[in-house]
Protein backbone atom coordinates (compact mmCIF):
# COMPACT_ATOMS: atom_id res chain seq x y z
CA UNK A 1 0.00 0.00 0.00
CA UNK A 2 1.15 3.06 -0.50
CA UNK A 3 0.94 6.28 1.23
CA UNK A 4 -1.34 9.01 0.64
CA UNK A 5 0.99 12.47 0.07
CA UNK A 6 0.64 15.94 0.16
CA UNK A 7 1.41 15.88 -3.65
CA UNK A 8 -1.55 13.95 -5.18
CA UNK A 9 -4.31 15.96 -3.06
CA UNK A 10 -5.01 18.35 -6.07
CA UNK A 11 -8.78 19.74 -5.99
CA UNK A 12 -10.49 20.50 -8.72
CA UNK A 13 -12.74 23.15 -9.55
CA UNK A 14 -14.49 24.46 -13.10
CA UNK A 15 -12.06 21.67 -14.71
CA UNK A 16 -9.05 23.48 -13.30
CA UNK A 17 -6.69 21.86 -11.15
CA UNK A 18 -5.81 23.42 -7.71
CA UNK A 19 -2.74 22.34 -4.82
CA UNK A 20 -3.87 25.05 -2.33
CA UNK A 21 -7.18 25.01 -0.77
CA UNK A 22 -6.79 28.73 0.57
CA UNK A 23 -9.06 31.15 -1.33
CA UNK A 24 -7.42 34.90 -0.51
CA UNK A 25 -9.97 37.72 -0.44
CA UNK A 26 -8.49 40.85 -2.00
CA UNK A 27 -10.46 43.49 -0.40
CA UNK A 28 -9.66 45.73 2.59
CA UNK A 29 -5.72 45.76 1.88
CA UNK A 30 -3.45 48.48 -0.13
CA UNK A 31 -2.73 47.35 -3.52
CA UNK A 32 1.00 47.48 -2.40
CA UNK A 33 0.84 44.40 -0.15
CA UNK A 34 -1.07 42.23 -2.73
CA UNK A 35 1.57 40.49 -4.19
CA UNK A 36 3.40 39.99 -0.94
CA UNK A 37 0.12 38.62 0.89
CA UNK A 38 -0.60 36.54 -2.46
CA UNK A 39 3.12 35.08 -1.99
CA UNK A 40 2.54 33.94 1.67
CA UNK A 41 -0.77 32.48 1.19
CA UNK A 42 0.38 30.40 -1.53
CA UNK A 43 -3.12 31.09 -2.74
CA UNK A 44 -4.03 30.30 -6.47
CA UNK A 45 -7.20 31.57 -6.71
CA UNK A 46 -8.10 35.45 -5.93
CA UNK A 47 -11.18 37.15 -5.56
CA UNK A 48 -12.38 40.84 -6.81
CA UNK A 49 -15.27 43.15 -7.29
CA UNK A 50 -16.32 45.04 -9.91
CA UNK A 51 -16.79 48.69 -9.51
CA UNK A 52 -17.51 52.16 -11.71
CA UNK A 53 -14.08 52.90 -12.74
CA UNK A 54 -12.49 56.18 -11.87
CA UNK A 55 -9.46 57.56 -13.90
CA UNK A 56 -6.25 58.15 -12.50
CA UNK A 57 -5.58 56.79 -9.28
CA UNK A 58 -2.87 54.30 -7.95
CA UNK A 59 -3.23 51.82 -10.42
CA UNK A 60 -5.53 48.81 -10.85
CA UNK A 61 -5.66 46.07 -9.15
CA UNK A 62 -4.86 43.47 -12.26
CA UNK A 63 -1.55 45.15 -12.21
CA UNK A 64 -0.91 43.53 -8.68
CA UNK A 65 -2.23 40.05 -9.13
CA UNK A 66 0.43 37.62 -10.33
CA UNK A 67 0.03 36.36 -13.28
CA UNK A 68 -1.43 32.51 -13.60
CA UNK A 69 -3.85 32.88 -11.02
CA UNK A 70 -7.38 32.24 -11.63
CA UNK A 71 -9.29 35.54 -10.96
CA UNK A 72 -12.80 34.62 -9.02
CA UNK A 73 -14.97 37.76 -9.18
CA UNK A 74 -17.82 38.37 -6.75
CA UNK A 75 -21.51 40.07 -7.73
CA UNK A 76 -21.41 41.99 -4.65
CA UNK A 77 -23.63 44.78 -4.54
CA UNK A 78 -26.37 42.23 -7.04
CA UNK A 79 -29.64 42.73 -4.48
CA UNK A 80 -31.41 40.10 -6.93
CA UNK A 81 -30.64 37.68 -9.68
CA UNK A 82 -30.65 39.81 -12.92
CA UNK A 83 -28.33 42.25 -11.26
CA UNK A 84 -26.06 39.43 -10.54
CA UNK A 85 -26.15 37.95 -13.95
CA UNK A 86 -25.09 41.08 -15.16
CA UNK A 87 -22.62 41.50 -13.17
CA UNK A 88 -21.37 38.32 -14.11
CA UNK A 89 -21.20 38.73 -17.77
CA UNK A 90 -19.39 42.22 -17.43
CA UNK A 91 -17.07 40.33 -15.25
CA UNK A 92 -16.21 37.70 -18.03
CA UNK A 93 -15.62 40.01 -20.44
CA UNK A 94 -12.72 41.39 -18.00
CA UNK A 95 -11.00 38.28 -16.80
CA UNK A 96 -11.47 36.56 -19.88
CA UNK A 97 -12.36 33.41 -17.24
CA UNK A 98 -15.40 32.06 -15.93
CA UNK A 99 -15.21 31.98 -12.90
CA UNK A 100 -17.62 33.75 -11.10
CA UNK A 101 -18.53 34.10 -7.15
CA UNK A 102 -22.46 34.43 -7.09
CA UNK A 103 -23.64 36.82 -4.42
CA UNK A 104 -27.11 38.00 -4.13
CA UNK A 105 -27.71 39.98 -1.00
CA UNK A 106 -30.60 42.37 -0.40
CA UNK A 107 -30.56 42.53 3.10
CA UNK A 108 -28.04 45.60 3.92
CA UNK A 109 -27.54 45.13 8.03
CA UNK A 110 -26.46 41.31 8.06
CA UNK A 111 -25.28 40.91 4.19
CA UNK A 112 -27.19 37.60 4.79
CA UNK A 113 -27.65 35.69 0.96
CA UNK A 114 -30.79 35.42 -0.58
CA UNK A 115 -30.82 31.46 -1.77
CA UNK A 116 -33.74 31.50 -3.90
CA UNK A 117 -32.51 34.51 -6.26
CA UNK A 118 -29.43 33.23 -6.31
CA UNK A 119 -30.09 29.56 -7.55
CA UNK A 120 -32.28 31.54 -10.17
CA UNK A 121 -29.18 33.13 -11.15
CA UNK A 122 -26.82 30.16 -11.20
CA UNK A 123 -29.49 28.51 -13.64
CA UNK A 124 -28.49 31.54 -16.09
CA UNK A 125 -25.31 31.42 -15.49
CA UNK A 126 -24.51 27.91 -15.98
CA UNK A 127 -26.32 27.33 -18.57
CA UNK A 128 -23.55 30.07 -20.26
CA UNK A 129 -20.80 28.26 -19.69
CA UNK A 130 -20.12 29.63 -16.28
CA UNK A 131 -18.16 27.78 -13.53
CA UNK A 132 -20.42 29.23 -10.58
CA UNK A 133 -19.70 29.53 -7.26
CA UNK A 134 -22.81 30.03 -5.07
CA UNK A 135 -22.18 31.93 -1.59
CA UNK A 136 -25.47 30.69 0.61
CA UNK A 137 -26.90 30.28 4.01
CA UNK A 138 -25.60 26.61 4.68
CA UNK A 139 -29.65 25.10 3.96
CA UNK A 140 -29.61 21.62 2.57
CA UNK A 141 -32.68 22.29 0.70
CA UNK A 142 -31.18 25.31 -1.35
CA UNK A 143 -28.04 23.40 -1.42
CA UNK A 144 -29.38 20.72 -3.41
CA UNK A 145 -31.56 22.62 -5.68
CA UNK A 146 -28.54 25.04 -6.54
CA UNK A 147 -26.37 21.81 -7.53
CA UNK A 148 -29.49 20.76 -9.55
CA UNK A 149 -29.07 24.17 -11.41
CA UNK A 150 -25.41 23.94 -12.42
CA UNK A 151 -23.08 25.03 -9.33
CA UNK A 152 -19.83 24.23 -9.64
CA UNK A 153 -19.37 24.22 -5.73
CA UNK A 154 -21.51 25.43 -2.75
CA UNK A 155 -20.25 28.01 -0.71
CA UNK A 156 -21.89 28.20 3.07
CA UNK A 157 -21.44 31.20 5.24
CA UNK A 158 -19.95 30.59 8.18
CA UNK A 159 -20.60 33.98 10.55
CA UNK A 160 -21.81 37.07 8.25
CA UNK A 161 -19.36 38.69 6.08
CA UNK A 162 -16.81 40.43 7.39
CA UNK A 163 -17.46 39.71 11.12
CA UNK A 164 -14.74 37.45 12.21
CA UNK A 165 -16.78 35.51 14.20
CA UNK A 166 -16.04 31.77 13.40
CA UNK A 167 -18.24 28.66 12.25
CA UNK A 168 -21.74 29.62 14.09
CA UNK A 169 -23.25 27.67 11.41
CA UNK A 170 -20.86 24.58 12.07
CA UNK A 171 -23.85 22.06 12.01
CA UNK A 172 -25.75 23.14 8.97
CA UNK A 173 -22.17 23.09 7.10
CA UNK A 174 -21.46 19.70 8.25
CA UNK A 175 -24.84 18.54 6.73
CA UNK A 176 -23.91 20.27 3.45
CA UNK A 177 -20.26 18.24 3.39
CA UNK A 178 -22.28 14.61 4.39
CA UNK A 179 -24.85 15.12 1.50
CA UNK A 180 -23.81 17.45 -1.57
CA UNK A 181 -21.52 15.73 -3.62
CA UNK A 182 -19.67 18.97 -4.57
CA UNK A 183 -16.95 21.05 -3.03
CA UNK A 184 -18.15 22.71 0.23
CA UNK A 185 -16.52 26.02 0.29
CA UNK A 186 -16.42 27.92 3.84
CA UNK A 187 -17.06 31.25 2.56
CA UNK A 188 -17.52 34.23 4.63
CA UNK A 189 -17.01 34.93 8.66
CA UNK A 190 -13.93 32.53 9.21
CA UNK A 191 -11.93 35.03 11.86
CA UNK A 192 -8.68 32.88 12.83
CA UNK A 193 -6.97 30.27 11.41
CA UNK A 194 -8.15 27.71 13.91
CA UNK A 195 -11.45 28.15 12.27
CA UNK A 196 -10.39 27.26 8.82
CA UNK A 197 -8.24 24.23 10.28
CA UNK A 198 -11.70 23.19 11.97
CA UNK A 199 -13.31 23.76 8.97
CA UNK A 200 -10.86 21.43 6.49
CA UNK A 201 -10.92 18.53 9.23
CA UNK A 202 -15.02 18.64 8.93
CA UNK A 203 -14.71 17.64 5.17
CA UNK A 204 -14.73 21.35 3.38
CA UNK A 205 -12.84 21.11 0.47
CA UNK A 206 -11.45 24.51 0.68
CA UNK A 207 -11.77 28.01 2.72
CA UNK A 208 -12.02 31.56 1.28
CA UNK A 209 -11.34 34.16 4.14
CA UNK A 210 -10.64 37.78 3.28
CA UNK A 211 -11.19 40.38 6.33
CA UNK A 212 -9.81 37.81 8.86
CA UNK A 213 -6.40 38.52 6.99
CA UNK A 214 -7.08 42.03 6.19
CA UNK A 215 -7.46 43.42 9.34
CA UNK A 216 -4.74 41.35 11.40
CA UNK A 217 -2.02 43.45 12.42
CA UNK A 218 0.57 41.79 9.78
CA UNK A 219 -1.56 40.95 6.80
CA UNK A 220 0.85 39.28 5.06
CA UNK A 221 1.72 36.66 8.40
CA UNK A 222 -1.69 36.02 8.78
CA UNK A 223 -2.41 34.56 5.09
CA UNK A 224 0.60 32.43 5.80
CA UNK A 225 -1.28 31.17 8.82
CA UNK A 226 -4.13 30.39 7.41
CA UNK A 227 -2.43 28.66 4.47
CA UNK A 228 -0.58 26.70 7.07
CA UNK A 229 -4.13 26.04 9.01
CA UNK A 230 -6.14 25.02 6.27
CA UNK A 231 -3.04 22.59 5.13
CA UNK A 232 -3.33 21.02 8.37
CA UNK A 233 -6.81 20.81 8.51
CA UNK A 234 -6.89 19.28 5.18
CA UNK A 235 -4.22 16.69 6.42
CA UNK A 236 -6.21 15.71 9.26
CA UNK A 237 -9.45 15.14 6.96
CA UNK A 238 -7.58 12.79 4.83
CA UNK A 239 -5.83 11.25 7.79
CA UNK A 240 -9.25 10.75 9.70
CA UNK A 241 -9.58 12.09 13.19
CA UNK A 242 -9.23 9.97 15.70
CA UNK A 243 -12.04 8.69 17.77
CA UNK A 244 -13.58 11.22 21.18
CA UNK A 245 -14.35 9.55 24.20
CA UNK A 246 -17.81 10.40 25.85
CA UNK A 247 -16.45 9.43 29.39
CA UNK A 248 -13.45 8.29 31.16
CA UNK A 249 -9.92 8.08 30.00
CA UNK A 250 -7.76 5.45 28.01
CA UNK A 251 -3.85 5.49 28.54
CA UNK A 252 -1.77 6.12 26.13
CA UNK A 253 1.01 4.43 27.47
CA UNK A 254 1.00 0.62 28.94
CA UNK A 255 -0.41 0.07 32.14
CA UNK A 256 1.37 -2.80 33.26
CA UNK A 257 4.97 -4.02 33.64
CA UNK A 258 6.82 -2.33 36.15
CA UNK A 259 5.32 -0.60 39.20
CA UNK A 260 2.16 -2.86 39.62
CA UNK A 261 2.96 -5.98 37.88
CA UNK B 1 -23.13 61.04 -23.24
CA UNK B 2 -24.14 59.82 -19.62
CA UNK B 3 -20.75 58.06 -17.95
CA UNK B 4 -20.99 56.00 -14.89
CA UNK B 5 -23.91 58.12 -13.81
CA UNK B 6 -22.62 61.63 -14.29
CA UNK B 7 -22.75 63.99 -17.64
CA UNK B 8 -19.73 63.67 -19.53
CA UNK B 9 -18.34 65.03 -22.79
CA UNK B 10 -17.35 63.20 -25.58
CA UNK B 11 -14.95 65.78 -27.24
CA UNK B 12 -13.64 64.55 -30.25
CA UNK B 13 -14.01 61.09 -30.07
CA UNK B 14 -16.67 59.32 -32.16
CA UNK B 15 -15.52 55.38 -30.96
CA UNK B 16 -15.20 54.17 -27.58
CA UNK B 17 -11.58 53.77 -28.19
CA UNK B 18 -10.90 57.00 -28.44
CA UNK B 19 -12.75 57.97 -25.82
CA UNK B 20 -11.62 56.24 -23.37
CA UNK B 21 -8.46 57.14 -24.11
CA UNK B 22 -9.38 60.92 -24.28
CA UNK B 23 -11.20 60.75 -20.70
CA UNK B 24 -7.84 59.02 -19.40
CA UNK B 25 -9.52 55.04 -18.69
CA UNK B 26 -7.15 52.62 -19.24
CA UNK B 27 -8.58 50.55 -22.04
CA UNK B 28 -7.14 46.82 -21.05
CA UNK B 29 -8.39 47.41 -17.49
CA UNK B 30 -11.95 48.02 -18.15
CA UNK B 31 -15.06 46.73 -19.42
CA UNK B 32 -18.25 48.96 -20.95
CA UNK B 33 -21.68 48.45 -20.89
CA UNK B 34 -22.94 51.22 -23.55
CA UNK B 35 -26.91 51.50 -23.23
CA UNK B 36 -27.15 48.57 -21.72
CA UNK B 37 -25.31 46.05 -23.73
CA UNK B 38 -22.11 44.85 -22.58
CA UNK B 39 -19.65 45.85 -25.50
CA UNK B 40 -17.06 43.44 -26.07
CA UNK B 41 -13.27 44.14 -25.77
CA UNK B 42 -11.66 43.73 -28.98
CA UNK B 43 -14.40 45.84 -30.40
CA UNK B 44 -13.79 49.27 -28.74
CA UNK B 45 -12.77 50.66 -31.88
CA UNK B 46 -15.10 49.98 -33.88
CA UNK B 47 -18.07 51.15 -31.31
CA UNK B 48 -19.24 54.38 -32.27
CA UNK B 49 -19.87 56.62 -29.38
CA UNK B 50 -22.59 59.54 -29.64
CA UNK B 51 -24.10 62.31 -27.47
CA UNK B 52 -27.01 60.22 -26.51
CA UNK B 53 -25.08 57.33 -25.42
CA UNK B 54 -25.47 55.75 -21.54
CA UNK B 55 -22.04 53.77 -20.61
CA UNK B 56 -20.93 52.17 -17.67
CA UNK B 57 -17.05 51.65 -17.60
CA UNK B 58 -16.36 48.97 -14.73
CA UNK B 59 -13.04 47.93 -13.07
CA UNK B 60 -12.25 45.44 -10.78
CA UNK B 61 -11.03 46.62 -7.09
CA UNK B 62 -10.15 44.61 -3.91
CA UNK B 63 -12.65 42.37 -2.76
CA UNK B 64 -14.30 39.36 -1.03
Amino acid sequence: MSLPTVADDAFELGGKTFRSRFILGSGKFSLDLMQTVVAHAGTEIVTLALRRANVGGPGNILDHIPAGLTLLPNTSGARNADEAIRIARLARELTGGNFVKLEVIPDAKYLLPDNAETIRAIEVLAREGFVALPYMQPDLVAARAMRDAGAAAIMPLAAPIGSNRGLTTRDMIAILIAEIDLPIIVDAGIGRPSEACEAMEMGCAAVMANTAVATAGNVALMAEAFAAAVAAGRLAARAGLGRRLTSGAEASSPLTGFLRN
Amino acid sequence: MQVNGEPMSRGQATTLAAFLEAADFVAARVVVERNGAIVPRAAYADTPVGDDDVLEILFFVGGG
